[in-house]
């Protein structure tokens, strides 16, 4: 049974042929075949995922691995790369919520896109081809196969973002992700070549997974970090961390489906997926695992401080993406890497869900993006409100719903655990603040008060079709209950998801590290754990829920109650009001101190270097010879009998050399 | 019997200069054309006169050959002189240099 995995990502990919291929044709015929095929192929990639997923989990957590290997990809010397696929708890649980929201979101492009003008089946082309790539991520069992997924994503992100090509500004946008993340695939490959080489050195000529991960204890302390630190720079480029997250904000110039399904659900989730599936790694290397966790704590805030004074409704969104894949990063750097997880996937539910919405608003407001010039949308659109509105509960963590058990699973795992720290928990907790406040700040903007739009505008405002407004009931409803298989023990839950996520992380793999003579980091961050008791836990619980609720109640009174608040906070705050509204001008930052050098220095090596230096060399050395050829041609007259005399003399030389010399 | 030797390639030797001088001097090409064949002449004349000397008929042969060679050269050569003069209206030969760079 387990053997049918190669299907998953075979539908998408027949998917891009048939469509890609012969797409034009088929939608010349009939349109709706094209979202047909395209709906179908995913569709029925996420029913063998779900079938594969229950025969999963009929086995004990002990037996829940198998490797599948289709064929041999490369052979050189002792070195094997094979495209073979994995199936243990963690590859099934991403492929189920990829295919699973990967489906909806494309049911949900067919409304949004049907009436655009560009190519339809290119549209769904690229799309298939990014659950291709996806799926070839997570259920990769190399290294090697993993990073083909890797860069089929980014080039998916890159097709689809700048999929209105004709506006200059998607165009650039797309080149941006592309570049930021050709910066963070550079690491990442300069690490994984750095493992192949020590590996090798053992005689471990493998990338396979299991193979790597067992013999990690081989290679040097430092050299871990080394390689683990690599990887992290190419999983900041992937999953929009700092110092490589500019990207994402940008990459809202693409159809609103597009940052659902990839700039909010699943390809940004990558980088959590490595560092997940890496953990043995990262577990041996405690200031690899600070840095995550680092880093992730300082997006989470950064990203929320710039979107409390966005006014692009797609932006603020694509800040709280930031954000909250921040927290996703805290908690793996904490060694919660199940809540890590966890947290990818209800956020992949409630933030596909509110771009989805966002996406329904602007197709009803005729692409209008400033929420400033919205408002009042409850009463036109009240589906969309409604589950905008879960969506927003999710997110800011209100209790009961699925961002609730999430985010406060990785807020507790930072204040218990070993690897946590007392400075982190009240960065999280500010950033989850923040989230609350600008959550509800856009939901007030967007669907209460007047509504601020041209009479033009107006008269079209309108509810999205059924294709649109069914998934995103769908997912509304996912985000209530999806947080409930991961309910902490603490409140009567039995923490399903890390428990099943066992044998890849946590205790299973303890011993697969105690085996190898590692050190079993996580066990004493789990028994470090223990040492808290209920109480604590729910203290910080209520604490937190206090401080969102207060988020909540300031955006209530600045954009409800007293709206001429935000204007005079402005007024008197320019310098913090500028910083934030202009995104801390770290893309200013990088464009002086990146971006402006490295042009200089190209600028340079074009002009300098290669015309004056190599050019000139080249085309030296060929006048060179041309001058010679212009002294030598005097000797070539065209009259036959000067020729005929340096014939004689030649004979005659080669005559008196043979009587006389020799 | 080597006196007659001696003259008879020195005969040769006088006929090849004869022609030498002929290619490299004159300038009309038939005359060019006819040195040519008086050089073939002397090396025929100084083959003939070997194999006379060592009793073998292979210079002969070579004679043979080469006065075959010297038919055919001489009906490919006169044709083109032809051809030349009726598209330039001269066979002179310095007026014929565009084999050049």
């Amino acid at each position: 049974m387990f053997d049918l995995v190669w299907l998953i990502p075979t539908f998408p990919l027949a998917g891009v042929v048939i469509n890609g291929l012969f797409g034009w044709k088929i939608a010349q015929k009939n349109k709706s075949l094209v979202h047909w095929i395209a709906c179908g192929a995913v569709g029925l990639s996420f029913l063998v995922t779900l079938v594969l997923f229950l025969q999963l989990l009929e086995l004990p957590s002990d037996k829940r691995l198998y490797d599948f290997t289709w064929f041999t990809w490369i052979s050189s010397g002792d070195f094997v790369a094979t495209v073979g696929y994995q199936i243990d708890p963690l590859s099934m649980f991403y492929c189920m919520f990829v295919t699973g929201v990967g489906f909806l979101i494309h049911v949900y492009s067919i409304g949004y896109m049907w009436h655009d003008e560009g190519a339809y089946y290119r549209y769904f082309a690229y799309l298939n081809l990014f659950m291709f790539s996806m799926i070839t991520l997570v259920l990769a069992d190399n290294f090697l196969l993993m990073f083909l997924g890797w860069e089929g994503v980014g080039v998916c992100s890159y097709l689809l973002i700048s999929y209105w090509f004709s506006d200059l500004a998607n165009a650039v946008a797309g080149k941006k992700a592309f570049i930021t993340n050709r910066v963070g695939d550079f690491f990442f490959a300069v690490g994984l070549l750095l493992m192949v080489t020590y590996l090798g050195e053992h005689g471990v000529w493998s990338l396979k997974f299991s193979d790597v991960f067992t013999n990690a204890s081989l290679l040097s302390p430092n050299l871990i970090t080394l390689i683990c630190l690599l990887f992290f720079l190419g999983c900041t480029a992937k999953s929009a961390q700092i110092p490589l997250y500019i990207w994402l904000p940008d990459a809202m110039a693409g159809p609103t489906p597009v940052s659902a399904l990839i700039h909010a659900a699943t390809m940004v989730t990558a980088g959590i997926y490595f560092v997940a599936r890496c953990n043995i790694l990262y577990s041996m290397s405690p200031l690899a695992m600070g840095i995550v966790a680092g880093v992730g704590a300082l997006t989470a805030l950064l990203a929320a401080t710039i979107a409390l004074t966005q006014n692009d409704i797609k932006r603020v969104l694509a800040y709280s993406t930031v954000s909250q894949l921040g927290y996703m990063f805290l908690g793996l750097g904490v060694g919660a890497f199940a809540a890590g997880i966890f947290h990818v996937l209800t956020h992949s539910f409630f933030k596909a869900l509110l771009f989805m919405c966002s996406g329904c608003v602007i197709h009803a407001m005729s692409g209008e993006q400033d929420m400033r010039n919205m408002g009042g949308l409850r009463h036109k659109m009240p589906i969309t409100f409604y589950t905008m509105l879960i969506g927003t509960l999710a997110i800011v963590g209100f209790p009961g719903f699925s961002g609730f058990f999430s985010k406060d699973e990785i807020l507790w795992k930072v204040f218990s655990s070993g690897h946590g720290s007392s400075l982190l928990w009240p960065i999280a907790v500010l950033a989850a603040a923040m989230t609350a406040f600008y959550m509800f700040r856009l939901i007030f903007m967007t669907f209460f008060n007047e509504c601020r739009a041209s009479e033009e505008v107006k008269k079209h405002i309108h509810e999205a079709p059924k294709s649109m407004t069914v998934p995103l009931i769908i997912l509304a409803v996912l985000s209530i209950v999806g947080g409930y298989i991961g309910v902490p023990a603490s409140l009567g839950g039995g923490n399903l998801v890390e428990h099943f996520l066992d044998p890849v992380m946590g205790l299973g793999k303890d011993k697969l590290l105690q085996s190898t003579g590692g050190q079993a980091l996580m066990h004493e961050a789990s028994e470090a754990v223990a040492h808290h008791s209920f109480e604590l836990e729910y203290s910080l619980m209520i604490l937190t829920t206090i401080i969102v609720f207060g988020g909540i109640l300031l955006a209530f009174t600045m954009y409800m109650k007293k709206r001429s608040l935000p204007d005079t906070l402005a007024a008197r705050n320019p310098f913090s009001y500028r910083l934030s509204l202009n995104k801390w001008y770290v893309d200013e930052l990088y464009e002086k101190t990146v971006i402006n050098p490295l042009h200089s220095i190209s600028l340079f090596l074009w002009k300098g270097i290669d015309v004056v230096v190599i050019d000139g060399l080249v085309n030296s050395t060929a006048g060179f010879f041309m001058k010679c050829g212009v002294v030598c041609k005097a000797s070539q007259t065209g009259y036959v009998q000067r020729y005929a005399v340096s014939f004689l003399v030649g004979a005659f030389v080669l005559v008196a050399y043979y009587m006389y010399i020799r | 019997m080597t006196d007659y030797q001696s003259i008879y390639l020195a005969l040769s030797a006088m006929l090849f200069v004869i022609g030498v001088f002929g290619v490299i001097s004159r300038k009309d090409a038939i005359v060019v054309f006819l040195c040519i064949e008086i050089m073939l002449g002397a090396v025929n004349l100084a083959f003939v006169a070997f194999s006379r000397a060592n009793q073998s008929a292979e210079g002969i042969f070579m004679v043979m050959c080469v006065m075959a060679v010297a038919g055919a050269e001489a009906a490919i050569g006169l044709a083109i002189f032809v051809l030349l003069y009726r598209k330039t209206g001269t066979i002179n030969i310095d007026k014929f240099n565009l084999l050049k760079w």
